[in-house]
């Protein structure tokens, strides 16, 4: 194989493993402008009820 | 000359509950859940419709090898991942991958993997005893876990210069891919009593270089264990990242990185920011200002803010690729993905944060945080600011505020199940993922660099897998298609 055909083997090779989904979905983008109200309205649905033992019980041993 | 920017990240995830609170415990639960209960589930209905499909084309809700290294479950995902318990910590390393867009990918399967075993779990165990996970970094009680990148380098690249390069970087990316963190936690972080932070990770690092990872944290990590041909090869373990639920985010974290790596490669480091003159204290000090207006004395005698160090970085990096394209990191099109995401991501940190809380996790987080305070006129220490910040990063679909915001996805959910299942066409990891699906019996252990098959008689053998770019679909998928059994692979591979 010439260095020639090598590289274009390459870079087929790259083009063929070219993510599909190069584009960000712009409509999940837009509904961020939808209310901040609402947003809150369901965070005060599935916040922990008590916030203050679900917090204090949160213990991690170090890691890494 | 930069080589291929093979890159993949490994996540540590904090988990709550399990019997007894025990940590290891529930994480060995968690491992073992995915690895041996999964299988026997497959008319569990995930998803409704689509049902998942893997290589062999059957409908399957976990895929492994149960490959037992020690007491604490150890396994190799069909996907080329490691799944294991590491410390107290369900630890999912993704397989290795070619792009940053691919990694992403790799990083979300991770999440969905988790978030299977968790329901496996906790199906097995008692309703009190119902464990949960979480994507983040730390419990705020100063316990830090860690997200470690991974990026190959040449080994002619000398390290110093690898460290000059890319500290200003790991000292400012924070500012567009840091994970938000409400309050402070070390003795350090707390002398500034902070509201909110733009990472989580920033405030337990103390050195500039080092080999630890747990005490002494260095902004740049020197383990030299490649996992490759250590003659050619580096492998540079970032451990300065926050887990970030927005893949954006993930995908920037990457691409920025893997492509100042490619700059230094070529060009050298004379282009790069000069270090600031004390990077820890930058990494904290930037990490406190969410106005982005803290600036630090330089090498060179200026003053930069992280803005202008991101700014700076980004405009080599865009350079570079004008000159030299970008092909060690990502397709052109890819590339240019990565560099307008940063471009907008920077921009509208500093001009707009509203038009970015889509993609910035700090920033998403935040805008509920104080919003929530508002609403409820709710003090600085309120520990329902706290739930908010641990909830942002909570696996359980029914908990995530992460799925709540708005963040928006780069990778459709079909494509996530099927990287749960299947491994990258453009790495190694497609060979290990391909003969982990495939000839699970006879496999006894599996790494990074290498697989070893044992096939009743003789000694086991190990195949070697020394090249991360080798062993792609591309070279290796005809052979695994014609070997039937793992002893016709090995004797094909032995002509």
């Amino acid at each position: 194989m010439t260095e020639q055909e090598r590289i274009q083997k390459q870079r087929t090779e790259r083009a063929s493993q070219a993510a599909p989904e190069v584009t960000v979905d712009a409509t999940k983008g837009d509904q961020l402008k939808a209310d901040l109200d609402d947003l809150l309205d369901e965070i005060d649905e599935v916040l922990e009820e008590n916030a203050e033992e679900f917090v204090r019980n949160y213990v991690q041993k170090g890691g890494e | 000359m930069s080589v291929a920017k093979v890159l993949g990240i490994e996540t540590e995830y904090g988990i709550a509950g399990g019997p007894d609170g025990d940590q290891i415990v529930a994480s060995s639960i968690i491992v073992n859940a995915y690895a041996q209960e999964g299988r026997t589930r497959i008319n569990w209905d995930f998803e409704g419709e689509t049902p998942d499909m893997d290589a062999r084309g059957l409908p399957d809700l976990t895929s492994f090898a149960p490959i037992v290294e020690t007491h604490l479950a150890n396994t190799v995902l069909t996907n080329g991942a490691r799944l294991y318990v590491d410390h107290a910590h369900p630890e999912y390393s993704s397989p290795e991958c070619r792009t940053p867009l691919e990694a992403t990918l790799y990083d979300a399967a991770g999440e969905e993997v988790m978030r299977r075993a968790l329901m496996v779990a906790n199906e097995m165990i008692e309703t009190h005893q119902a464990i949960s996970l979480y994507k983040n970094n730390s419990d705020g009680k100063g316990n830090s876990y860690g997200t470690h990148e991974n990026y190959l380098v040449s080994r002619d690249v000398e390290f110093n210069h690898v460290v000059r390069a890319m500290v200003p970087h790991f000292v400012s990316r924070q500012i567009i891919v840091g994970a938000g963190k409400v309050g402070a936690e070390t003795e350090a972080g707390l002398e500034s009593d902070p509201f909110f932070q733009l990472s989580s990770r920033a405030e337990f690092f103390e050195e500039v270089v080092g080999l630890e990872t747990t005490l002494k944290r260095p902004i740049i990590n020197t383990r030299d264990e490649p996992h490759a041909d250590a003659e050619r090869f580096r492998r540079l373990h970032v451990i300065i990242g926050d887990a970030n639920m927005s893949q954006v985010a993930t995908f920037v974290k990457l691409g920025s990185t893997a492509l100042l790596l490619a700059v230094l490669e070529d060009s050298g480091v004379g282009a790069f920011p000069a270090m600031p003159l004390h990077p820890v204290g930058a990494v904290r000090g930037f990490a406190l200002d969410p106005t982005l207006k803290c600036a630090v004395l330089c090498e060179d005698n200026r003053e930069r803010t992280a803005w202008d160090f991101q700014d700076e970085l980004w405009r080599l990096a865009h350079d570079h690729v004008e000159q030299h394209g970008g092909d060690a990191v990502a397709t052109p099109k890819e590339i240019q993905l990565v560099l307008t995401q940063w471009r907008e991501m920077l921009d509208g940190v500093r001009d707009d944060p509203e038009s970015v809380a889509d993609r910035i996790d700090w920033v998403a987080k935040l805008r509920v945080i104080r919003g929530f305070q508002e609403r409820h006129a709710l003090s600085q220490g309120d520990a329902r600011l706290q739930a908010i910040d641990l909830q942002y990063h909570d696996l359980r679909p029914e908990r995530s505020l992460a799925q709540r915001v708005g963040l928006r996805a780069m990778h459709g959910d079909d494509a996530v199940r099927e990287a749960v299942h299947n491994p990258p066409d453009s790495t190694r990891a497609y060979f290990r993922g391909q003969c982990v699906a495939r000839y699970p019996s006879e496999i006894v252990a599996a790494n990074w660099d290498s697989v070893v098959f044992d096939l009743g008689e003789g000694p086991l053998q190990r195949v070697p897998m020394l090249d991360p770019l080798r062993g792609t679909r591309l070279l290796t998928e005809e052979l695994l298609e014609t070997s039937a059994t793992a002893q016709a692979l090995l004797q094909a591979l032995d002509r």
